[in-house]
Parts: structure tokens; C-alpha cells; sequence
């Protein structure tokens, strides 16, 4: 089998969105076809990991021409066949359509969703196989550990991740060389990695993407790490929720040991190293490292004060080094290419790329990798082709329930951990949520509240009954019910929440509210005092709609549209609506032709 | 190591490594409030009522669970740590039950003493307030109420349960507000493995764990003239009822003890250490059966309701080395309602036991089906020793003013050996004199066991070599018991007792209880022995005519029927 040498290379994502989207259905029909067509010797096709523009899934790529079609059906797939594998025409109408110029864009280098991006930690995903270990060799893949076993002490790979200035991908950005410096100084016969792919931020993905479109390239990470600081053993701690990401870790770790890169004397060196695979309790909390430990270990996933550090006193009391996904991710390339390579790129202070996962009002959601520093209008504008038709840009929410948001006086700030944080925003773990006027800034702030509040383990607190309150104060304003004080009240608990509270779920957990306050605090205003809601969305607060006579030309489009027959009038002179029978709902005001419609 | 400089509040400080901020500033004279830490406990860090201000960092951090550094300084009274200080304790109250008049808890609630030295007012509580907490109180007993409203999730039960119980019956569940502590399954506490210590009530700050109260039924048996009501007060109540009335623990108060029974109505007052005397009897002489033929070693006590569910449920495979006779509580009921019926012509029907225990697990112990040997429940009510200051103090009788008197004839004689039966070791001291004496006639010198954890002693005997041990704490106990299992085990003899310190720390003592109170609780019960006349139990004279007129042998037929019982395995959860 492994002589026969291919013609053309199909390449179908099937990672979860894609596999969401009917890639399997679409996959079936193409092995089909191309049996029926006697082109299945001359043709492979290659699952792979996610590409990261799940937006237009399923995806197929197709090599050597590096064509990329979007939205591919199973219904397409004759046609696909039958033009672009016989004919060598390339079907069009299946091409990425730039959303801004509408040109046609056959080739995945031209599209401007990947050309902006620096792809590192992703540079394998979609390109090879996840569940052949062969295809990641073949990429260079485990020359990064047998380097570090073979011609690095512990203290040069070391010393190479601090050089890179790489800092944890998993919210904190703390440096991860120092991180391992503490772990390998710490005194014992027994030491623990962890991998934390426990991805609970609603709306973030990059973890389980990479561990489905290049799980090999984590459990290097790993090795390497483990190797630094003289663990011999390592868990994965993956959501339950991620069915797909763990079968490919499995099948991974079971091809790394029998190539010999997982289990005793790696490389010749002496060293041994087995890892494990631990599924998720499905709690947001169990991605905060002590709670993390604690599940591992059997026990509630609930965090604990620190000190001690886990690397001192870590998994089962032992010293151990827990790192994101993401961040592992970046290892073999830093070994590989050396500190200085890495460092080269990002900001002074926040070096190489980072994932995000864009999401919302966005007309290219899915997953990019850019290098630290790129500008949000980059992200937004360039690579994600700016918000869908008609809408208005408001802000952007990143680090998710514990981030903040981002408004268009700040699009052109270069990203990286200390500039969020300026703004009173967040890294986190990369979820980039793009939000249009339409948004109620209460709302969102009410709606990541909630979920930190839901998903809050109880143990102390200022967490537990804190964010209640605060939670109870937001639900009023968005129902109509806020009284003068409670912005007050909100700032006041919001301060107390932060500076008191054990674990980083609780201590960041105000952050979408003071955020909020900070950039659109007239809106809290508007609900309180004035009864309304700006952007429409609370319907406790949502006025009646208007028809301005004057305006009005008579058309009666609105009076069709009306969902509850609230608008009556006469044709060619004018309408009006009833307040009483009004829901509300807008949309009479999206129809009407002049624009004659608003809220009163 | 040498000692860390800090500075606390501008004063310049020495303390050890190690030390905790809470423990530094306790140091010099500053007491910072808390209500999750328990210095018997593992740390825990949730309530963050101790927050002091870091002023290096900046950041507010819990005292209890940070240590100190070299060159630290910390601020107890900065604005920011006052006030965030005040907020958590604000916070539990918005969410906590406004029941504190009706509370058993009243006046020894640690959050009701916080809120009171903050000075924290209703209005600052009202604006917080919102949705409470509304579940189920688990009041169907045996032992113990539940009540998790009043609850402010402080862990204490939940850890005293698992690190000194090995019980685990508790736990955290549900997530956000919804945070409870619960039992698995929320069932009920008769349906699980508890095994009714009430350990986790000792440490609870606030009502939320109580015992299930019988004072009711106490004073209505009281009140029916046609009852004849005897109550018996377990060794250890002389050394600790004083603490509800303003005694320093350890103070020995039993002529008061004796005399406020009396206040309160009791036909007859009496003292469990006459049937300790009578439990030293057989199972000593059980012990030394054993020894003898080598059979069912190593011999381990019974007298502890707690721990005997415990085994029940954990280490069923062992009954057979628990010891058959009952404990003195009970052994007291049934010859109350036997052999004491008959001499002093009451009809038994009449006769209403009532026992004051340290103990919730004796409330389980009464109700066990297997005590009912005397014809009737052998023991009608247990109350503990504060359900007991509760009716003292309710009849208004000034406890320390009272005149010392006896306990009654007959049921009240005791000896040395049955007081030390309140504290850790007691029961083993007490078994070896009586084997001593009974195997060579010569006395035996003080074991001198120590009062934590697990202790142990070798003695000779003729031309024996005898190992005993004795655990209290049921993780202590169950090192042991494992060893026993694997057939490792180098004792001939094993005590044990669920709760630290035995019974003078148990589930129904005073509270708050301390360590040190418990020390010197024990000490007190060690003191009387001391100053005993008679201190075998086989020279109590009451005992030497209970048998000639009635048992016959220690281990003899009618023993064997009243005093002595059997157990039942239980299921592991
Ligand atoms: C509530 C909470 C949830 C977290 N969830 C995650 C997570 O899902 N994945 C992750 O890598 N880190 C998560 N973290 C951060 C971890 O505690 C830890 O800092 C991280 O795994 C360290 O890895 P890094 O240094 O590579 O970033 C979470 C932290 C908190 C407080
Ligand atoms: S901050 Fe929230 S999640 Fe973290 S320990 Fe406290 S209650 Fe639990
Ligand atoms: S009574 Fe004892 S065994 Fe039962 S829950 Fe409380 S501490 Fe645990
Ligand atoms: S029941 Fe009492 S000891 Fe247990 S968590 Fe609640 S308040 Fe704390």
C-alpha cells in the first residue's frame, strides 16, 4: 500500500464542526464516487484536523493544486469529481467568497482568513492526518524531543523556553520556563505534567482543534516538559465533551509507544515517560489547576488556597508542572527552531502567536492563529471579514466570563496580554466574541454572570453568595426593576468579589460587569432611570415602536409583517401602531422601506 | 530553622517557620475573626473571613492559609481589610436564616460572636439580601439534626467527618448558590454509614448540626407521676457540665451534678460508673477468656456506640473480636428494670431510664434493636450534657450555688476504675487492674497512656506479656483495625473510642471545645480516679452483692442474657 504514490490528495476536515456540518455523509459520497469512477488508486483521501473556518464547513481541500472548497455537500461531490479530478476545471461556485471584494478565492493562501495568520501551534492542523503518526514524522514531527533527549541537559531546554519568552496559553500568561524552573528545582522521587485541555470558556475551541487536528504535536510538548523537570509520568485532563479529541489522543499515545517515543529509555537517554488520559468531571471550575488536581485525584473538583504551588505540592502532594494545551503546543517549535527564532516573534513582552476562536456577529467565525501584537481591526476586519451586512461594530468580549470588553476606540490596539489588561480586558483562553449595537451591554454582562455563578464550585464565599447578589442586581436592571444605588452596590461587590475570593473563577468573575460599566455605562443609566433598553434586547424594558407620519408613505409593508396585527391605517396615506397590542419585536422597523419606524 | 521577621500592623515580629498569618498576629494579642478554619483540620481557605491586607503584594489574602515569609508585612486593620472582612461576613448573613432566638445554637454560635464583635447591623445585611437557601431539614434522627439553611458551608463537618472520622458520610454538593453539604444521595442520616459520633457538630460554628433534642420527652416523663424516673450520668459529665455554668474545663462538679438531678425531679439519681464497674467485670473477664484460649484476639472494647456502627459498617469481619458485653449505659437500664425493679418493688412498667451521655451515638445505641433484654427498652431517653444545662438552666437553678450532695444508694456506688471510662484509655486501665489482680494478685501501676491519637504500652503479667493499644478517632482506630485484618496486628487488647480524647470530647460535650479544653477535661476524670478509694472495679461492694444476689458469675447465664449483646453487619456506604 504505501508504495502506490497518489495522483491527487483530498484532504476533508473532520473535526467537530465540519463533522457537524456532513462531512462524514460528504466523505462516504466521495469514496463512492470515486469507486464508481475507478479513481481509487489514484486518489486518497485524508481526514484531517479542523482548519479553523468551521464557519464554512465542511471544508475540502485539494492537493497538489491546494484548492479549497467550502461548504461542501454530499450533493456536490459529482460535480466536484467529475470537474476537478477529471476535467482539471476547478468548480467555482464551491470557492471562498471574499465577503468584501466578492472575488473568488481558489487558493487557501489567498484567502485573507489564513493570510494574516502565522501559524505555528496550528501549522500541522488540516494538512496531515491526526491518526497517523507517520504524517507528523514526516513534518518533522518528535525531532524536537529527540533533540532535547539526545543533545540538551534539563537546564538547556529550560532555559530555551525562557529565552522564548513563551507564556501560559491557558489564561494566566504566566512564563513558562519559570514555571518549569520551579517544577525541576522542587526535591522528589516523583513528579507530574498535566496537560489542562479542560476548555470550559463558553464559545472557546482552540484546545480540543489541536488536539484533533495534531495531537502528536501536544504529547511532544509533554515529553519535552516532563523530561525539563524530571517527571516520568504525565496525565491529560481533556472535557468529557470532547469524545473525538480523546479517541484521537488515545490512538496517539498508543502509536507514540509503539514507535518507542512514549514509555522507558526514550531515545537511548535513560528517560521514561507514560502518559495517561483523564476525562473531565464537566465542570468549568475543574480547568482551575487545584481543582483540576483535586478531580484527578478522585475528589470534588474544588480549588484550594495556594500556596503551596503545584510545583511543590501538586498531583497527589507531588511536584508538578500543569500547562494548557496551547502552550505545550508551542514547544516542539521552540526546541526546534531555538529561543531566538521564536522570539522573534509577538511584543516585547508576550512573545509568538496566540489562538483565538472568533465567534459572534462576524461574517468568518472560526479559529485563527496570529502573532501577538496583531491589531483587533486585523483580526476583526481582515481576517475575519468584519460584521455580517448592516450591522454596526460595538465591542468585542474576549476572555470570556472573565474577561471584558473591547469598544472601537481601542481596534487598534496590538493584542497581547498586558494590553488587554490595560484595557480592562482579558487573554484568557482566546475567545474573541464579536458584538454589533444590537448587543444590550447588561445583558452580556448579566449572561457571563450567570454562568460563573451556575458553574462556581461554593466553597467560598465571596464567590458563592457574591456573585448571586450581584446577578440578582443585574436581572433586575434587565427587567426593569433597578433602582438607583445598585450601580453602586454592583461596583462595590464587584471590588470585594475580585480581592477576596480563593480561586481565579471568583477573583475574575466581576470582570464582565465592571468592563461593561466602564465603557457603556449609560446603558446601566438608561435602564435604571429611564426605563429603557438602548439596544432593544431586554423585553421587560422594550417600548412600544413608533411610525413617524410624516415618513410614512403608505405602504403597508410593515402592517403585513406585523407578527400580532398591531398596525392598522389606511394605504398610500399612513399607519399606525397600538402600543397595547405591540410586542415590540422590530420587525415592522427592519421592513419599512423609508425608514419611517423606531422606538418610542 | 531560625524564626521569620515579619511586621504586622508597623509591629516587628519573630515567629517560626511555618507559622501561619492568623497564628503570627494571634502571637501579639490580635485576634482576627474566622469561621472556616479549625486548627484540628486540614486548611481550607473558603469562608475569607480572615483576609488581612499583604502590603508588599497589595493583595488581601486569607490569614489562615498563608504563611509567613521572611520580610513580610501585613496589615489586620487597613481599610480595604476591614471592610472586605465585614463584607463576607455580611454575605453569609443574607443568606442565612434570621432564627437565631430560636437556635440551639444561641450563645455559642462563632458567626453569631463574629457578627456581634464586627458590629455589623441589620441594615448592612438588607440591602444585600435577595434569595435564601430553602432545602430540607434532615430531622428524622437517629442522632443528629441537619439543618442546611442555617449552614454556611465552612467544610468543618466535612473534613472532621473524613480526616479524623474516616466516615466521609458528608460532602459538598450542587454548584454556585446552590452549594450544599449533604449526605450522599441526600438520604437521610439513619440510612447511611454515620455512625452518629457527632464529632461534626462540635465543630460546626453555627446551628446547622445539633442533636436531635428529647428534653421534651425527658420532662413529660417527669411530669407523669405514675413514672418512676431513674437517671444515670455517664463518668465524664462531672468534668465538663461545668463549663455551661462558667467553670473552668476539667473542674469537677459532681456533688452540683448530683444535686441539680435532684432540683429537676429524678426519682432517683444515679452514675453509669456503678455499671462501668459491672462492664469491667465481664469483659474483663471476657478479655481473660479470650487470653486463655487464644480466641478472637485481640480483644476489642464495645462500649462506644459510635465506633461499634462504624465496625458495623466498615469491619464486619471483625465482630467477632468486639468484646459481647454491652456497654454501661446499657448494662445500667437493664438491671435498672430488673434486679433494681425487684429490690425496691417497683413494677418495671413504670420505670422510665433516662441517661446523661457526652454522647449523640448513645441516642442511636438506646434504639438498637438488640437492647431490649430487661423486657421493655432498656433506656428511655438520652440527653447530652448540654441538652442537660438546658433543663438546669431553664428551672432557673443557679448551679453554682447548689450544696454538694451523693448520687443514691446502690446504682451510684462506683470506683476509681469506672470514672477514668470518660476519657481515652480508661476502659483498657481499668480491665488490665481487674485481669492483673485477678492472674496474680498483685496491683497494677498507672498505664499512663497519652490522651491523642493512638497509643500503646506492653505490660507483664505472671508469666505473660500483654500489649494493649488504645485509639481514639475513628481514622485513628482504623490504622489499627486494618492491621488486625491482615492478621498483623501485635495487640492483645484494643480500645476504642470514636470521638478524640474518648468521651470527654464526644458529639454532647460543651461547646466550643478546644484541644486544650479537652486535655484538661481529661486530666480532671485522671485526678478523681487518683483521690479514689476503691479504684477496681471488683472490690466495688455493690457490684460484689449485685452478683451474689442476683447475676451469679461475671459471664454466668443471667449475665449473659441482660449484659451482654450481639452486632450486625451493616452495608460499607
Ligand atoms: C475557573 C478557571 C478555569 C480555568 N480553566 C482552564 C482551562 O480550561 N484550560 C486551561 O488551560 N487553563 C484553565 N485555567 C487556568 C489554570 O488554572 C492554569 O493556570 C493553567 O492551566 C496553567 O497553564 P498555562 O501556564 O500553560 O497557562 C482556569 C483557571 C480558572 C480559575
Ligand atoms: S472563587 Fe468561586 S470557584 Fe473559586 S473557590 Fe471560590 S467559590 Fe469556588
Ligand atoms: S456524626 Fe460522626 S460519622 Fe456521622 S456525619 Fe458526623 S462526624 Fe461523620
Ligand atoms: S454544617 Fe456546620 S460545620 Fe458543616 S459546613 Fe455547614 S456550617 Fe460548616
Amino acid at each position: 500500500m504505501k508504495d502506490i504514490i497518489y495522483r491527487s490528495h483530498i484532504l476533508i476536515c473532520t473535526g467537530t464542526g465540519c463533522t457537524s456540518s456532513g462531512a462524514k455523509k460528504m466523505r462516504i459520497a466521495l469514496e463512492d464516487e470515486l469507486a464508481e469512477r475507478n479513481l481509487n488508486k489514484e486518489v486518497k483521501i485524508i481526514e484531517t484536523g479542523c482548519h479553523g473556518f468551521c464557519e464554512k464547513g465542511p471544508i475540502v481541500v485539494v492537493y497538489p493544486e491546494g484548492v479549497f472548497y467550502c461548504e461542501v455537500k454530499s450533493e456536490d461531490i459529482p460535480e466536484l469529481v467529475e470537474e476537478h479530478l477529471l476535467k482539471g476545471r476547478i468548480v467555482e461556485r464551491l470557492l471562498f467568497k471574499e465577503p468584501v471584494t466578492e472575488e473568488n478565492i481558489p487558493s487557501y493562501h489567498d484567502i485573507q482568513f489564513y493570510k494574516k495568520q502565522e501559524r505555528i501551534v496550528l501549522s500541522n492542523c488540516g494538512k496531515i492526518d491526526p491518526e497517523n503518526i507517520d504524517e507528523y514524522i514526516a513534518l518533522g514531527g518528535y525531532e524536537a524531543v529527540g533533540k532535547a533527549l539526545s543533545s540538551m541537559s534539563q537546564k538547556d531546554v529550560i532555559a530555551e523556553v525562557k529565552n522564548s519568552g513563551l507564556r501560559g496559553r491557558g489564561g494566566g500568561g504566566f512564563p513558562t520556563g519559570l514555571k518549569w524552573q520551579f517544577a525541576h528545582e522542587a526535591v522528589s522521587n516523583k513528579k507530574y505534567v498535566i496537560c489542562n485541555a479542560d476548555e470550559g470558556d463558553p464559545g472557546a475551541f482552540m484546545d480540543r482543534s489541536l488536539l484533533e487536528g495534531d495531537p502528536h504535536r501536544v504529547i511532544e510538548g509533554m515529553i519535552i516538559a516532563g523530561y525539563a523537570i524530571g517527571a516520568d509520568e504525565g496525565y491529560l485532563y481533556v472535557r468529557a465533551e470532547y469524545p473525538l479529541a480523546i479517541k484521537r489522543l488515545e490512538k496517539a499515545i498508543s502509536q507514540a509507544e509503539d514507535y518507542g517515543l512514549l514509555g522507558d529509555d526514550l531515545f537511548s537517554s535513560g528517560y521514561n515517560f507514560k502518559l495517561h488520559i483523564k476525562k473531565g468531571a464537566g465542570a468549568f471550575v475543574c480547568g482551575e489547576e487545584t481543582a483540576l488536581m483535586a478531580s484527578i485525584e478522585g475528589k470534588r473538583g474544588m480549588p484550594r488556597p495556594r500556596p503551596p504551588y503545584p510545583a511543590n505540592s501538586g498531583l497527589w502532594g507531588k511536584p508538578t508542572n500543569i500547562n494548557n494545551v496551547e502552550t505545550y503546543g508551542n514547544i516542539p517549535y521552540i526546541i526546534k527552531n531555538g529561543a531566538e527564532e521564536y522570539s522573534k516573534i509577538g511584543t516585547e513582552n508576550s512573545k509568538g502567536t496566540k489562538v483565538f476562536a472568533l465567534t459572534g456577529k462576524i461574517n468568518n467565525t472560526g479559529l485563527v492563529e496570529v502573532p501577538m501584537g496583531t491589531t483587533l481591526r486585523e483580526v476583526i476586519y481582515d481576517i475575519g471579514g468584519g460584521l455580517g451586512e448592516g450591522m454596526k461594530y460595538k465591542a468585542v468580549q474576549t476572555g470570556g466570563p472573565s474577561g471584558g470588553c473591547i469598544t472601537s476606540e481601542h481596534l487598534d490596539l496590538p493584542i497581547d496580554y498586558d494590553s488587554l489588561l490595560g484595557v480592562g480586558a482579558m487573554m484568557g483562553s482566546g475567545g474573541m466574541v464579536v458584538m454589533d449595537d444590537g448587543t444590550c451591554m447588561v445583558d452580556v454582562a448579566r449572561f457571563f454572570l450567570n454562568f460563573t455563578q451556575s458553574e462556581s464550585c461554593g466553597k467560598c464565599t465571596p464567590c458563592r453568595e457574591g456573585t448571586k447578589r450581584m446577578l440578582e442586581i443585574l436581572e433586575r436592571i434587565c427587567e426593569g426593576e433597578g433602582e438607583d444605588g445598585d450601580i453602586a452596590l454592583l461596583e462595590d461587590l464587584a471590588h470585594h468579589i475580585k480581592d477576596t475570593a480563593l480561586c481565579g473563577l471568583g477573583q475574575t468573575a466581576p470582570n464582565p460587569v465592571l468592563s461593561t460599566l466602564k465603557y457603556f455605562r449609560h446603558e446601566y443609566e438608561a435602564h435604571i432611570f429611564d426605563h429603557k433598553c438602548p439596544a432593544g434586547v431586554c423585553k421587560d424594558l422594550a417600548s412600544a415602536y413608533l411610525i413617524d407620519k410624516e415618513t410614512c408613505v403608505g405602504c403597508s409593508i410593515c402592517a403585513k409583517a406585523c407578527p400580532v396585527d398591531a398596525i392598522t391605517g389606511t394605504p398610500k396615506e399612513s399607519y399606525q401602531i397600538d402600543d397595547d397590542i405591540c410586542i415590540s419585536c422590530g420587525v415592522c422597523a427592519s421592513k419599512c422601506p423609508v425608514s419611517a419606524i423606531s422606538q418610542g | 530553622m531560625s524564626k521569620i521577621n515579619i511586621k504586622i500592623d508597623d509591629q516587628a515580629v519573630q515567629v517560626e517557620p511555618g507559622t501561619s498569618l492568623l497564628n503570627a498576629a494571634k502571637e501579639i494579642g490580635i485576634e482576627i475573626p474566622y469561621l472556616c478554619y479549625h486548627p484540628d483540620l486540614s486548611l481550607h481557605g473558603a469562608c475569607r473571613v480572615c483576609v488581612v491586607e499583604d502590603l508588599k503584594s497589595g493583595k488581601l489574602v486569607a490569614s489562615c492559609a498563608t504563611p509567613v515569609t521572611e520580610g513580610m508585612e501585613f496589615s489586620t486593620r487597613s481599610q480595604r481589610a476591614r471592610v472586605a472582612r465585614r463584607r463576607n461576613v455580611e454575605l453569609l448573613l443574607a443568606n442565612h436564616p434570621n432564627d437565631c432566638l430560636g437556635c440551639d445554637r444561641n450563645g455559642t454560635c462563632e458567626l453569631q460572636d463574629i457578627v456581634h464583635s464586627l458590629g455589623i447591623r441589620s441594615e448592612d445585611v438588607e440591602r444585600l439580601e435577595g434569595e435564601r437557601r430553602e432545602v430540607e431539614v434532615d430531622e428524622v434522627g437517629p442522632s443528629l439534626k441537619r439543618d442546611p439553611n442555617k449552614c454556611i458551608l465552612c467544610g468543618r463537618c466535612v473534613r472532621t467527618c473524613e480526616e479524623i472520622q474516616g466516615v466521609s458520610a458528608l460532602q459538598f454538593a450542587n454548584r454556585g448558590f446552590n452549594s450544599i453539604v449533604t449526605t450522599a444521595f441526600d438520604l437521610p442520616q439513619r440510612d447511611i454509614n454515620c455512625a452518629n459520633c457527632g464529632q461534626c457538630a462540635t465543630v460546626c460554628p453555627v446551628g446547622a448540626l445539633t442533636e436531635i433534642s428529647e428534653i421534651d420527652k425527658v420532662w413529660k416523663a417527669i411530669e407523669d407521676d405514675k413514672k418512676y424516673v431513674i437517671v444515670q450520668t455517664a463518668p465524664s459529665i462531672q468534668a465538663t457540665i461545668g463549663e455551661e455554668f462558667g467553670y473552668e474545663a476539667g473542674t469537677i462538679v459532681t456533688g452540683k451534678l448530683a444535686a441539680a438531678l435532684r432540683r429537676l425531679g429524678f426519682n432517683k439519681v444515679f452514675s453509669t460508673e456503678f455499671s462501668a464497674d459491672l462492664t469491667i467485670m465481664e469483659e474483663g473477664n471476657e478479655f481473660l477468656k479470650r487470653l486463655q484460649g487464644d480466641k478472637n484476639l485481640p480483644h476489642i472494647t464495645s462500649c462506644c456506640p459510635g465506633w461499634v456502627k462504624f465496625a458495623e459498617h466498615n469491619y464486619p469481619d471483625l465482630l467477632n473480636n468486639l468484646s459481647s458485653a454491652k456497654s454501661p449505659m446499657q448494662m445500667f437500664s437493664s438491671i435498672a428494670k430488673t434486679y433494681y425493679a425487684e429490690l425496691e418493688d417497683i413494677d418495671p412498667a413504670s420505670i422510665y431510664t433516662v441517661a446523661i451521655m457526652p454522647c449523640t451515638a448513645k441516642k442511636f445505641e438506646k434504639d438498637r434493636e438488640e437492647m431490649n433484654d430487661s423486657g421493655y427498652q432498656d433506656t428511655d431517653a438520652v440527653l447530652t450534657t448540654r441538652e442537660l444545662a438546658r433543663m438546669i438552666k431553664e428551672m432557673g437553678i443557679k448551679f453554682e450555688l447548689l450544696n454538694d450532695e451523693d448520687f443514691d444508694e446502690l446504682m451510684g456506688a462506683h470506683t476509681g476504675a469506672a470514672t477514668i471510662f470518660g476519657t481515652t484509655g480508661g476502659v483498657t486501665e481499668a480491665a488490665v487492674r481487674t485481669v492483673k489482680e485477678k492472674l496474680t494478685g498483685e496491683p497494677l501501676e498507672r498505664l499512663n497512656l497519652g490522651f491523642r491519637g493512638i497509643n500503646d504500652a506492653e505490660l507483664v503479667i505472671g508469666d505473660k506479656t500483654i500489649r494493649v493499644a488504645i485509639a481514639n478517632g475513628l481514622a485513628n482506630a482504623a490504622e489499627l483495625l486494618d492491621e488486625v485484618r491482615k492478621g498483623e496486628s501485635p495487640y492483645d487488647f484494643i480500645e476504642i473510642m470514636a470521638c478524640p480524647h474518648g468521651c470527654v470530647g464526644g458529639g454532647g460535650q460543651p461547646l466550643p471545645a478546644s484541644r486544650e479544653k479537652k486535655d484538661k477535661r481529661a486530666a480532671g476524670i485522671k485526678a478523681i480516679d487518683d483521690q479514689m478509694v476503691i479504684r477496681k472495679s471488683h472490690e466495688n461492694p455493690m457490684i460484689i452483692k449485685l452478683y451474689e444476689d442476683f447475676l451469679g458469675e461475671p459471664l454466668g447465664g443471667e449475665s449473659h442474657h441482660l449484659l451482654h449483646t450481639k452486632y450486625q453487619a451493616r452495608p460499607k456506604n
